[in-house]
């Protein structure tokens, strides 16, 4: 079970960065979307500033630009629906290249992609400089109701035990001639639902069994305190602070 | 809390008849939601310091027993005492830090990133913290000899030093009994011996749950044999194993061309 | 169906978040009576079933992606409350390790795909296995229909709140027509998988399965011969927490959506109409496809002041939100007042 403890997300480091506080991290990211989110769209370098912003961050963390922009990829149904815009949408139409496009559209794309790019960079920062089990502990001590806390330690532990059982599954109807491809992988995936469910329930109640043995009772014991100083907070909140000026100069400006 | 009242003053009123039995099963059945019924009525007690074995075949009922032990599975009929405390709700903390179970796959048992977190959880969430936390690791750690791989991350041990870990994991909890499922599975000679030596060095209760008869005979004075849900016999090791007809009777064996009649019981080593 | 960063706009993202808040403090409380120590881990195994199912996007030409839920199979094997926190907590996650839906956004995610999925899969569950025969089978077909249901449910719920909040204003019968479109498509999809798990798990262990309790028969025990009634199991409740500590959490956690975000989010005003404004093109601009919806008005049209008038209708919206919850509270209350009699005088 030494599995779930590094994520694939993750990226080992060393940086001032790693080393905060989870929960200054986290609080850090979700003031920042915050402020991202409330820019008025038209302000085209404010959204700019922002991405500069981003990219302290990553160069401070020495996340390299190769492996933020390959995890970015997670955005492309949304680019997708993005592109889309401009055609469907109602509204004043201008034409452009020969196509009519909707102005309303135009700016919802922009806004949706803008944003929506802002947001997720600044999870990808922060999923690759946090381990798993700190991000956790970090939700705990913002106080996220312990049972919502425990949920999601099982769900990440069952997410490694799934993966491993379906592995498995797979060698094992690979080693039978079946050969998964498209959409008949549907079919044969569906009726192993079941049985993987169980599979992996099985597997995970025994290592849930000796945890209850040993006086767990639904939250994690802290064994290590981990409170953050002024300085780091102060440290974390560099970022969403520097974005609420931007935010601040694109209202008034 | 209320809790601990109740525990003290159930200690005292105990205390009174000088012998407490460190586990006091009885009455014990118990069927599963689907209709399986795996217990059938147990009774047994240990004595305080005793090491017993409980022997017993495939679906005996032996890991259903284990789990009653600190109230995981409940619902049947019959009680279960720890050192005089029922097995309940009411006081299931103290009962899990009372009973220490290591569970015979040591990768269920270890889940933490390294050695000394992993040692250090049953502690942790029984409130300990701080120096005293670190104290009760180095001591666990080192009574089975693992002081030095603290900061190892458990996977990364072999399978042998991993069970020992398991069993720190446990003892690092101080309880009053342990209890062991199946200590002896999938260990080389070498790490079987080394565990054994632990096992005897420890001055806790202890209810070693096996298929390995000369590891029982080595280890404990005392078998007790579960089969078909029901104590079936409970008496001297050496006396159980040497009884033929009842060894056949329950689906156990001894190794071939071994004889406890030839082993001294050497398990009356302190 | 995952709902980006700045793609509702702020008073709606705020009024669901409080939404969504509220259903979560509800189904906290829920929770307790479904979840002992043994199946606590089954809400975990819930969620990270529902999360690798959910990595399976298709893009949909004018909503945003589709994909299949999981609602219905969480509110089957775990029961309707945890069923909503295990989806939540798969949203939360999702948001910040794979930045799949917007932080800001989580509020409409976790309404339309927790919530409602949940609720709808689960009512029609229960209406279904009441109405037909008892049995395993009669688990499968009813899971197979909830699920069915409850997928193009949270398709005009999306609908809906992309009506009332939009930031873009396509046509509402284009959204509604993809929307649901598909997503009765991936309903069978998500059909066929939560019937064939339930299924699954039924045959096998039925103990997991949260809506087969009424099969479970009452269990006699043989204990030395002789025949006994095992006594009713007792659930050992996880993480208990006072009840009066959820509820405050819930309501401390709606006063702050009420009083911080939502006079912020009203402060800011959807940027289309900026635009129009700034660049005098909203006389020509054709009137809004939502212009005849009750909510059309978030900023009020007669007050000068955005900020207030926006406000204004989000402290109403709020307080609306914070009355229907305490109903809800309180009918849970008493029945659970109810639930706790019964077995004392079945006892005695």
């Amino acid at each position: 079970m030494g599995a779930g403890h590094a994520h694939r997300l993750y990226r080992h480091g060393h940086s001032p960065v790693h080393a905060l506080p989870p929960h200054t991290k986290l609080a850090a990211v979700f003031c920042f979307v915050v402020v991202v989110v409330s820019t008025p769209r038209e302000a085209m370098w404010a959204f700019a500033l922002y991405a500069v912003l981003l990219g302290v961050v990553a160069y401070v963390a020495r996340v390299p630009a190769a492996f933020l922009l390959k995890r970015l990829l997670i955005e492309v149904p949304f680019v997708a629906f993005a592109v889309l815009m401009p055609f469907v949408a109602e509204g004043e139409r201008v034409e452009v290249l020969g196509m009519s496009l909707s102005v309303s559209g135009l700016w919802g794309a922009w806004n949706v992609l803008a944003k929506g790019t802002l947001g997720v960079a600044a999870s990808v920062l922060l999923a690759s400089t946090t381990e798993l089990r700190e991000l956790l502990l970090g939700l705990q001590r913002l106080k996220l109701p312990p049972l919502l806390v425990q949920i999601a330690s099982f769900m990440i532990r069952y997410g490694d035990v799934i993966t491993d059982e379906m592995r498995r599954m797979r060698i094992a109807r690979e080693s039978r001639g079946f050969e998964a491809r498209g959409v008949k992988h549907w079919g044969v995936l569906a009726k192993s639902a079941g049985a993987l469910f169980i599979r992996s329930y099985e597997r995970g109640e025994r290592v849930h069994l000796a945890m209850v043995s040993r006086g767990y009772a639904g939250s994690m014991p802290v064994i290590d305190e981990v409170t953050a100083s002024r300085a780091q907070w102060t440290y974390a909140f560099a970022l969403p602070g520097a974005a609420l000026l931007v935010c601040l100069l694109g209202w008034t400006l | 809390m209320s809790g601990l009242d109740a525990v003290s003053g159930l200690d005292t009123v105990t205390g009174l008849d000088a012998v407490t039995a460190s586990l006091e099963v009885s009455g014990l059945a118990f069927a599963y939601p689907d209709g399986h019924q795996a217990l059938f009525g147990v009774d047994f007690s240990i004595a305080r310091g005793e090491r017993v074995a409980l022997l017993g075949p495939n679906g005996a009922g032996k890991t259903t027993l284990v789990l009653h032990l600190n109230g995981i599975l409940s619902g049947g009929t019959g009680t279960v005492h720890v050192a005089g405390l029922p097995v309940g709700k009411r006081h299931m903390a103290e009962i899990r830090r009372r009973v220490g179970i290591v569970f015979q796959d040591p990768d269920d048992q270890l889940f933490m990133p390294t050695v000394r977190e992993d040692v250090a959880f049953g502690p942790a969430a029984a409130g300990v913290k701080g120096a005293e936390l670190e104290a009760r690791v180095d001591r666990a750690l080192a009574r089975v000899g693992m002081a030095e791989f603290k900061d190892r991350p458990p996977h990364h041990l072999s399978f042998g030093q991993r069970r020992r870990v398991a069993v720190a994991t446990v003892l690092a909890m101080e309880p009053e009994i342990l209890v062991l499922d199946e200590p002896s599975s999938n260990l080389d000679p070498a790490s079987r011996r080394e565990l054994a030596d632990i096992l005897r060095s420890l001055d806790v209760t202890v209810l070693m749950v096996t298929h390995d008869l000369p590891y029982a005979l080595e280890l404990c004075p005392r078998s007790l044999i579960l089969s078909e849900g029901v104590i079936a016999a409970d008496g001297k090791t050496a006396e159980l194993l040497s009884d033929d007809d009842l060894m056949r009777a329950h689906r156990l064996e001894l190794p071939f061309g071994f004889d406890p009649r030839s082993v001294s019981a050497g398990s009356d080593r302190p | 169906m995952h709902v980006p960063d700045g793609f509702i706009d702020a008073p709606v993202s705020a009024a669901t978040g409080v939404v969504a808040a509220t259903a979560v403090a509800v189904s906290l409380r829920g929770a307790r009576r479904e979840l002992d120590e043994r199946t606590a881990p089954l809400a975990g195994l819930v969620a990270a079933f529902i999360f690798a199912v959910q990595m399976l996007n298709f893009p949909v030409a004018a909503g945003t992606s589709g994909h299949l839920l999981g609602g219905a199979l969480a509110a089957i094997l775990v029961g309707p409350y945890t069923g909503v926190l295990c989806v939540s907590v798969v949203l939360l996650m999702q948001g910040i390790l794979f930045a799949d839906g917007g932080l800001t956004a989580l509020g409409v995610n976790i309404t339309d795909m927790a919530v409602v999925t949940t609720v709808v899969a689960y009512a029609v569950f229960r209406l279904l296995v009441k109405v037909l025969p008892r049995g395993r089978r009669s688990i499968t077909v009813a899971s197979f229909a909830a699920a069915l249901l409850s997928v193009p449910a949270a398709a005009v719920a999306f609908t809906l709140i992309y009506w009332v909040g939009g930031t873009t204003d396509v046509s509402i019968g284009k959204v509604t027509t993809a929307m649901v479109g598909v997503h009765v498509l991936i309903g069978i999809g998500e059909a066929t998988i939560t019937a064939l798990t339930v299924g699954a798990v039924v045959a096998v262990r039925p103990d997991l399965v949260y809506g087969a309790r009424d099969l479970r028969q009452r269990l006699k025990l043989r204990v030395n011969g002789e025949l006994v009634d095992a006594p009713d199991p007792v659930a050992v409740p996880v993480a208990a927490r006072s009840q009066r500590k959820v509820w405050l959490a819930g309501l401390v956690t709606s006063l702050v959506l009420a009083g911080g975000v939502s006079f912020y989010a009203s402060a800011s005003p959807d940027g289309l109409e900026k635009v129009a404004a700034d660049q005098g093109i909203d006389k020509k601009t054709e009137k809004h496809a939502n212009a005849d919806s009750p909510l059309a008005d978030y900023g009020v049209k007669d007050v000068d002041d955005a900020r207030l008038s926006g406000g204004l209708a989000g402290v109403i919206g709020v307080g609306v939100t914070v009355v229907a919850g305490s109903a809800v509270f309180w009918a849970v209350r008493r029945r659970r007042t109810a639930d706790d009699v019964s077995p004392v005088s079945a006892g005695v």
